[in-house]
Parts: C-alpha cells; sequence; structure tokens
C-alpha cells in the first residue's frame, strides 16, 4: 500500500509518469478535496451570475451563461449533503460535458491538475456514506489527506429530476 | 437551375471526386473488396437518380459502367488495367455530361456508344490481353452524323486520368461543386450562438466607449459595430432555405392525382424563392402535400363538370410564398367548385359541432373554419387520395405547432384559398418579459390576450372565492395565479400596485399576477437542461441583450400546475360546447342570495327553497348537540350555512327552509340578501363542502351552496323511504343534462323519493346507454345539449320500438308554447320549467302512475 503512494506524482513531474496515469483536476468542496478526469472538464470559471430556476431540485443552483450556451449548474455542496457556504464566500464553476449537455459544479476551490497511477487509485472505503460511495469512482492517497475520485455523470443524477 | 438538379450536381460532383481517387487506388490493389463495393455504390447511386431525373445519356454510361464493376466486385471479373480504363473512361464522360448539364441545365446531346461498347465487351466475358490495345486507350466518341450540339464536350481520347480541361468553357463562372457546400446544421447552430456572444460583447464596447468623451475607440467600435451587424446576417442567412424546396415533390404529385382522378389541372407555384427557417421548412411540408390534395381531390371538378359551369376544363391550383411583416404567407388557391357553408353548416349540426340555431347565424366566414375541425371532411366518398377522415385538422395542428395559423376563404362556383401564416424562424419568438419576487421571466407573447394593471382603486374588482383569487374583468370571473407563490419565490410585498399578465391556454382563460411587465423582446429560444426538464412551468430559457440568463414560462404548463379551468375539464371535452355559444350564457336562474360571514356571498336556487322564516333567538332550542326550533307543530332542525355562524346570536335569526313536503331543515343566514332572476354560467368547482360552484352575480363573486350537504347534516331521514316510496321503488331513471349543477341537483331529490338514478352528460351517452341494453323507465332530459341535444334524443328514442315503453319528460330554462309545441312533437310526453322541483316530483309521480293503471 505505501509503495502505491508513489505513484502519485504532482503534474510538475508527470513527464515521469507512465502511460496508465490518469489527470484528474482536483477541487476543493467544503473541507474535501475531490477529484474528476481532466478529459471531462471543458473549463474553469469564476464569478458567475446564475439564474435561480424556480422550482428546481436543490442542487441544481440555477443557469449561467457561458459564451451564448446555457450551463446548468450544481451545488456540489447540497449534490453531497455538506453544510451550505457562507453567503460571502464565492464558487468556483468547473464546467464539465456529458451527453453534448454542458454543466458547472459549484466548488470552493480548484486546485491542482494531478496524474494518477492506475493502482494508486483504491475501492472505496465500504464505510463510506451511501451518497458519497453512488459517486465516488475511487480513493488516492495523498501526503497529508485524500482524494476523492467522483463520476462526474453520477453527480448530475438526482433524484428528483428522473 | 431546378433545385432538384442543383442538388444532383453537388453531390455527384463530390462524388465522382472520390470516384476518381479510388478507381486508380484499385489499379494498385485491385483485391480490395471494401473498395470495389464503395466504386460500386457510387456509380449505382448516381445511375438511380439519372433515372428519377430523365438523364437518359447519363444513366446508359452509368448502368454500363455500374454492370462492369457489379461483375468485378463478384469477382466473376478480375482487376485489370485495361478494366480499370474502361471503367475511367466512362467515368470521364460522366464528368463531361454533367459539366454539360450544369451550364445548360439540360443533358448535352451526344453519343456514348463507343464508351458503352467498350465496356459492353467485359461482360461477355474477359477480352484476352491486347497488348496493342493502349491502357487507356478510349476511342473518343466521334459526336454522330453532326447532331451533336456544338458546345458539347466529349471524353478526350486517351485522357483516363486527366479531366477534361476546364480553362475551356465557354464562361468561367466556377462549378457548383465549387460554389456551394454542405455544412453540419450543429456548426451553424455554433456559429448562430458565437455571433449572439459577439453582438452582445459589441454592445458593451459601445456603451463603454460612448461613456468617454472623444474615445480613440470610437470610429474603430462603430466599425465593429458595422461588421458585427452583417455577420449576424450573414449567419442567420445560413439557416434560411427557399420555400421551394419543399415544393419538388408537388408537380408529379398533382400529375398523379390528375390521372387517378381523371381530372385536368395545372399547378402554378410562385414565390419559390422565399426564404425561410430549414426547421420551418420541414414543418410545413406534410400540411403542403395535404392541401394540394385537398384542392385536387375536392376543390377542382372534373372535365365535364367544369365544362357545364362555363370553366375551362383544366383546373389551376396556384401555390404562392411571399413574405409579409416578419412572416411568411402561402397560399394554396384552386378555381374549383369552392366550399358551401350549407354543406358545412348542416355537417356540423350532424356532428354535434354546433346546434342549428346557432348556425344559422354564423356568419360563413366561421363556418367554413369548421373544416379545420377534427374528423370534419365533406367530400361525400372516400378517395385513395384524400378524405379519410385526416385532413384539415391535421394541417391546422401542424401549423400551430409552429407557432402559424391557418385561415380559408372560399366562394362557390369560384374556389377556394387557404392562407398559411408561419413565422420566419421557430428560433426566435416575441415574448413579454416581466418581473416577479426579484426573477425575470419571459412569456411568449402568443398564449398573452392582454394586460391588466391593478392599482390601489382596481383592487377591488379581486374577489376571493373559497381560498381561489378571481378578477372581475367585464363580468367574468378571471382565475388568478400568483407567480411568486406559484415558483415559491418570495412574495412581493401586498401594498404595490402590480399587473395581471391575461393568458389564453386553449379554452381556458386565466390571469398571471406578477410585480412588474418590462417590455416585448425577440428571443432565441434555447432549451433548458436535462436536470430541470421535468418543469412543465417553464418552455425553455433564453439570454437578454445584457448576458442575463432567464426562463420563458410555459402558460399551459402553469395552468396545469395551478389547476385553473381544471373543473371545466369535463366540459372541454365537449367540442361543441363553445362553438354552441353556450359559453358565457348560462342557465337562466332565479336564485336567492345570502350572507354566511363569508367574503362571496352565498346563493341558493330559489325553485328548492320553501320558506325564508326569522325566528326570535329564545324561541331556539339546543338539545343532544342539534339546534331546533318549533315550527308548524314540528321540529325544525338547524344546521348553520358555514361553521363561523353561531346559531341564535342574531335575533331574530334568518332561517331559510327546505322542505320535501315530510321533513323540512333550516338552513342559518346571518343575512338574506336579495333574489335575482338572471342567466348565470356557474363554474362548477371542487371546493371546500357545502358549495356547487362560483358564478358572477351581479357583478360579485358568489358562491352556489350544495343543498344537498346540508340536508345530509340536518337529517339522515330525508334520504329514507319517503311515503309512497314503494311505488316507485325500482322505477329507473334516466337523468341527461349537460349542467353537472343540475345533475347534482337533481339527483339526490329524486333518490330521496325512491327512484333509482343514473345520469348522462349528453343525448349522444344517454343513447349509449339505452343501446348498451340499460333500462330506464322515465328519461328526464334537458333540450340545449351538446352533441345530441334533447329533441333529437326524444325522436330517436321514439323511433326504436326496443324503448317503446320509456316514459321521456323534457325539462329545460324555456318554455315559450312553440318550444313546448316542438317538444311535445319530439316525443315528450311532459314538458316543465327546469327546477320547479315539486312539479318535476308531480310529473314523475303522474308517469309511474299512469303506467301502472295502463299495466
Amino acid at each position: 500500500m505505501i509503495a502505491n503512494v508513489s505513484d502519485v506524482v504532482p503534474r510538475a513531474g508527470a513527464r515521469a509518469s507512465r502511460q496508465t496515469d490518469t489527470e484528474y483536476v482536483t477541487f476543493r468542496v467544503g473541507a474535501q478535496w475531490l477529484g474528476i478526469p481532466v478529459l471531462m472538464v471543458q473549463e474553469v470559471l469564476a464569478g458567475q451570475r446564475i439564474t435561480r430556476v424556480p422550482l428546481a431540485p436543490p442542487e441544481v443552483s440555477g443557469f449561467l451563461n457561458l459564451r451564448g450556451r446555457i450551463v446548468t449548474a450544481v451545488d456540489l455542496r447540497v449534490r453531497l449533503q455538506l453544510p451550505v457556504r457562507a453567503e460571502d464566500s464565492g464558487t468556483v464553476s468547473v464546467v464539465v460535458r456529458d451527453e453534448e449537455e454542458l454543466f458547472s459544479f459549484l466548488v470552493d476551490e480548484v486546485g491542482d491538475v494531478m496524474a494518477v497511477g492506475a493502482q494508486a487509485l483504491e475501492p472505496p472505503p465500504a464505510t463510506l456514506d451511501a451518497r458519497w460511495k453512488q459517486c465516488c469512482d475511487g480513493i488516492v492517497r495523498r501526503d497529508k489527506d485524500l482524494l476523492v475520485v467522483v463520476s462526474a455523470r453520477e453527480m448530475l443524477h438526482l433524484e428528483q429530476a428522473s | 437551375m431546378d433545385d432538384l438538379l442543383r442538388d444532383f450536381l453537388t453531390e455527384s460532383n463530390e462524388n465522382l471526386a472520390r470516384l476518381d481517387r479510388e478507381i486508380v487506388a484499385l489499379e494498385r490493389t485491385p483485391d480490395d473488396r471494401e473498395l470495389l463495393a464503395s466504386i460500386f455504390r457510387t456509380i449505382h447511386t448516381i445511375k438511380g437518380t439519372c433515372g428519377f431525373l430523365n438523364l437518359t445519356r447519363l444513366e446508359g454510361v452509368a448502368h454500363a459502367a455500374e454492370s462492369v464493376l457489379g461483375l468485378l466486385r463478384d469477382g466473376t471479373l478480375t482487376v485489370r488495367p485495361d478494366t480499370i480504363s474502361d471503367v475511367l473512361a466512362a467515368v470521364d464522360t460522366i464528368k463531361t455530361i454533367l459539366e454539360g448539364l450544369e451550364r445548360t441545365s439540360e443533358e448535352p446531346a451526344g453519343d456514348d456508344s463507343a464508351v458503352v461498347a467498350r465496356l459492353e465487351r467485359w461482360l461477355a466475358g474477359a477480352p484476352a490481353e491486347d497488348a496493342t490495345a493502349p491502357a487507356h486507350a478510349v476511342a473518343a466518341p466521334e459526336p454522330t452524323r453532326g447532331t451533336a450540339a456544338r458546345d458539347v464536350e466529349v471524353a478526350p481520347a486517351g485522357g483516363g486520368e486527366e479531366a477534361p480541361d476546364g480553362g475551356e468553357r465557354p464562361d468561367s463562372k466556377p462549378s457548383i461543386a465549387d460554389s456551394s457546400l454542405r455544412v453540419n446544421v450543429t456548426i451553424l447552430d455554433r456559429l448562430m450562438n458565437m455571433v449572439g456572444e459577439l453582438v452582445l460583447t459589441r454592445n458593451q464596447l459601445i456603451q463603454l466607449s460612448l461613456a468617454e468623451e472623444d474615445s480613440v475607440y470610437l470610429a474603430p467600435v462603430q466599425h465593429l459595430n458595422r461588421v458585427t451587424t452583417d455577420l449576424q446576417e450573414a449567419v442567420m442567412k445560413t439557416r434560411m432555405q427557399a420555400v421551394g424546396g419543399a415544393w419538388g415533390k408537388l408537380p408529379r404529385l398533382v400529375r398523379d392525382l390528375c390521372q387517378a382522378n381523371g381530372k385536368r389541372i395545372e399547378l402554378e407555384m410562385r414565390g419559390a424563392e422565399t426564404e425561410l427557417d430549414r426547421q420551418i421548412l420541414q414543418a410545413i411540408q406534410d400540411p403542403l402535400t395535404h392541401m394540394i390534395r385537398n384542392s385536387a381531390d375536392h376543390g377542382i371538378e372534373s372535365p365535364e363538370e367544369r365544362r357545364r359551369a362555363g370553366k375551362p376544363e383544366r383546373g389551376t391550383i396556384t401555390l404562392n410564398a411571399y413574405h409579409e411583416g416578419g412572416h411568411v404567407i402561402l397560399e394554396v388557391g384552386d378555381d374549383g367548385a369552392g366550399i358551401d357553408p350549407a354543406k358545412i353548416r348542416q355537417k356540423a349540426v350532424e356532428r354535434g359541432l354546433v346546434k342549428a340555431e346557432a348556425a344559422a347565424v354564423m356568419p360563413d366566414a366561421q363556418v367554413l373554419r369548421f373544416i379545420f375541425e377534427p374528423g370534419f371532411s365533406t367530400a361525400a366518398r372516400i378517395t385513395n387520395v384524400s378524405g379519410r377522415g385526416v385532413g384539415m385538422d391535421v394541417v391546422r395542428s401542424n401549423i400551430e405547432r409552429i407557432g402559424g395559423t391557418v385561415d380559408v376563404t372560399s366562394r362557390v362556383g369560384t374556389g377556394s384559398t387557404v392562407r398559411i401564416k408561419i413565422p420566419l424562424t421557430l428560433a426566435i419568438i416575441s415574448a413579454l418579459v416581466v418581473g416577479t419576487g426579484g426573477e425575470s421571466f419571459a412569456i411568449p407573447q402568443i398564449g398573452v390576450v392582454e394586460l391588466v394593471r391593478v392599482t390601489e382603486e382596481a383592487r377591488q374588482h379581486i374577489e376571493s372565492v373559497h381560498g381561489s383569487q378571481f378578477y372581475r374583468l367585464r363580468d367574468t370571473l378571471l382565475p388568478l395565479v400568483q407567480l411568486d407563490r406559484m415558483l415559491e419565490l418570495e412574495e412581493a410585498p401586498h401594498s404595490t400596485d402590480y399587473s395581471i399578465v391575461v393568458c389564453q391556454v386553449g379554452e381556458v382563460r386565466f390571469g398571471l399576477v406578477v410585480s412588474e411587465v418590462f417590455d416585448t423582446q425577440e428571443i432565441v429560444v434555447k432549451p433548458i437542461g436535462r436536470l430541470v426538464k421535468h418543469l412543465s412551468v417553464y418552455a425553455g430559457c433564453t439570454i437578454l441583450g445584457d448576458g442575463r440568463v432567464i426562463m420563458i414560462l410555459d402558460a399551459a404548463g402553469i395552468a396545469a400546475c395551478a389547476k385553473v379551468g381544471a373543473a371545466d375539464e369535463g366540459r372541454a371535452g365537449q367540442a361543441g360546447d363553445s362553438v354552441a355559444g353556450h359559453e358565457g350564457e348560462g342557465e337562466r336562474l332565479s336564485l336567492l342570495l345570502f350572507d354566511t360571514g363569508q367574503p362571496a356571498l352565498q346563493a341558493v336556487p330559489l325553485s328548492l327553497v320553501s320558506r325564508l322564516e326569522e325566528f326570535p333567538a329564545a324561541k331556539i332550542e339546543f338539545a343532544d348537540g342539534r339546534s331546533l326550533v318549533q315550527y308548524r307543530g314540528a321540529l325544525l332542525p338547524l344546521v348553520p350555512a358555514d361553521h363561523g355562524i353561531t346559531i341564535a346570536q342574531r335575533d331574530p335569526q334568518p332561517v331559510i327552509v327546505f322542505s320535501d313536503g315530510r321533513h323540512s331543515m333550516g338552513l342559518v343566514v346571518n343575512e338574506i340578501r336579495d333574489i335575482v332572476e338572471d342567466r348565470i354560467r356557474i363554474e362548477t368547482s371542487a371546493g371546500r363542502p357545502g358549495i356547487l360552484g362560483a358564478a358572477v352575480i351581479n357583478g360579485r363573486a358568489t358562491e352556489v351552496v350544495d343543498i344537498h350537504h346540508f340536508l345530509k347534516l340536518a337529517l339522515n331521514e330525508w334520504f329514507e323511504a319517503a311515503p309512497g316510496a314503494d311505488a316507485r321503488r325500482g322505477k329507473r331513471v334516466l337523468v341527461v343534462d349537460d349542467s353537472p349543477f343540475f345533475l347534482n341537483l337533481l339527483t339526490p331529490i329524486l333518490r330521496a323519493s325512491g327512484y333509482e338514478i343514473a345520469t348522462s352528460d349528453n343525448g349522444r351517452s344517454a343513447l349509449e346507454r339505452l343501446e348498451r341494453g340499460e333500462e330506464f323507465d322515465i328519461v328526464l332530459s334537458d333540450i340545449d345539449m351538446p352533441q345530441v341535444d334533447g329533441l333529437e334524443l326524444a325522436r330517436r328514442i321514439r323511433q326504436n320500438p326496443a324503448w317503446e315503453r320509456v316514459k321521456l319528460i323534457a325539462l329545460t330554462g324555456r318554455s315559450s308554447p312553440s318550444e313546448r309545441q316542438r317538444g311535445l312533437a319530439a316525443g315528450y310526453s311532459r314538458y316543465l320549467v327546469k327546477l320547479d322541483r315539486d312539479a318535476v316530483l308531480a310529473a314523475l309521480a303522474e308517469v309511474t302512475m299512469g303506467e301502472e293503471v295502463a299495466a
């Protein structure tokens, strides 16, 4: 297990990374760092005006305008049942594309892109909260904390909207 | 040039370019089956289209080449350089012909027999490899005996790989292959989006440059402004197509119809170049075909009929398209027999779409609109062309779906014209931008009827009827929907003025209450994402000029969510109801108005009331939880008309007495107000118990009380056997009335008297019950009803000997002597005025007695 940690290399050392490595965009929601494959991410934005959609599921913060395209914003704090953020703290939009539609994950902070070897990705622990487990693809141990690799597709699976 | 031909040329040029590459590649890898199959398919496609376009020369060459390629593909023939050469020569000939075709729109004359002959020798079996035959030599096909036109170019000798030199063309116009391009629509949509973005940025820049005096940016920004506008127009244009594109198949259609019907018809098409959005173009294709069919089949008469009418034997169908103020107008006209309004009237009455009296006074223009009703076809016979019951209603619904309108004008003997008005594009709609609860929304203008600004003074027009709000708009009660409440937004403070957006969805009208109405804008409709797609209150969303995203409301979705008009749903199914002029007319009724402390007045039909009394409070007694009063030697149970009323609080206490002759009940009210007699339209609604519905009476919202409810509260015995009930027991009465109000009112009274009751809400369903074999002793029917009215019902019952013993009693709102006469003539034995309860009961008793005597 401990040997696997060496598979976790920061982007700076990506040159040395093996072919099996996957790059993840990391971001923080509450106190937890999460990651999604970089290939799913279209861009990262800050300070976007979001239009509320009344009656929408609570996870949906609203719509934003990305160069003329409508993006559905999903607040990951609500999605993952974390405490609601203070009103004055800003959010960052991680724009992902799924089935030709654009979504924005509202997160607290965006971190580095990280390359992770296949062996470094451990299955989610059995004790993980059911709501988290549903969208968790695996766990990566980092020096100081754990990075939860999530599935964007599952994140967009809302009970109310189906 | 014909669009079809242009498409064919574009496509063929693309295909031929590929063919050259592929054939050369085949020479190098003769065993590549896939390559062979692809080449075969390409030639096959060209051949197929040639046949369709009647290009015989092209077809001949392509056919020969295809045959050889077929053998190669099947492996019957092996690929040899000389085979390839022959095929290439054929391809070159095809190219040459295509070029001629492009210049003159006609297939150039020429003789391809040499090329074809060289190909055909392969079909007879592979010729011996002939060293002397030049590998790629094809004898130049000689123009036969000078019949070829001068400008015919022939495949150059030995020019297998060399395309004919384009430099020799008489004019240097670029070929179609060069001047048009196939582009994926999604790319155009993206372009459109990006241009929209650019427009927004330009607007911001203009604002910035204007804010600064003597800005150095002013001139370049103005230039940017012009370029952006041009760009926007150009990109919009890429989505536009000529309407003629949807007309290609019509001449053939008309020709086939002529053959099938033995008619002679000329199709004239004008304005084929009129452009509109491709999405709309697709949507009108089917309706257009339908309309042309209709004109050819029902409109234009046979040659003999036309001759007799003094018209030319050949009829004309005109198709005309033109722009008119942001819309495209499409007209399909014919010089045929026209539509006879009398026939339509008759048919509409037969179909129960309208009552005979109403139809008689209806203007012709309105009568003609019946042809757009479902299942309405005036063709006496069914042909295989049209007239299968699917018809103009489909045209109408298709056109309305894309926000268009359709209308028909006609003159008997002269012809008819159907006029369709459609928007230029679906992507852009006109919408009203409103604000409420701190958010903005767009409402498509198409569903908005009017706007009402409600100021402090106008607020008295708002009435509240058991929890629902209504606005009194010209004597109709307009149900109100508070947008902020419905969308769970912050509610606006009630002191401020607000606006009512009057929306119409089908037959239902309602008022949407919003805080502010901003303006009307042309907006681009964008679909909403899958996470909120389930919200039926939205039709989509849009991006405003300042870059904000706002939601577009769906009036139909809002009406459904707020359940406005839900009580009318039962009636909405009866298509004829509104047409028959029932709307807003109502029944003529006498009502007793009283006050129970509710914001709205209460009402009860006067015919149900026995007496109005005032009892001294001291005389009212309370025994085992019930209130009673000594009245005419018996105890009269008292029931408060509202839970807010305390009995005997007033002195004297006003009471409305209801009685069936044996039992009585007193309804305790605060004050008896008035008696009115008027035509009253009662909106039934499932409100709180004890209320049947609401109506506007003397300009005020009034609730109509369900006496049945209070009778039950007061005396359970009321519904137990009444004297004489034994004789009546088992007598089955079918009550037929289109008003749920009267059915509700009458049923309990009749049941209380011992009859078995069944109900039908119109004559047709009553007949259906009888036809199903249900047995009734008495049919008690209203006269004015949609579909099959009371007179018709009586006639039909009397026509059937099986129903000979069924007694008929008419119950009606009107009773002039002539009407009574008509009722009796139709077969009714009694003709009673509605709501005279005692008379109804007496008549029923007499009829049943009479039967027993007769038996």
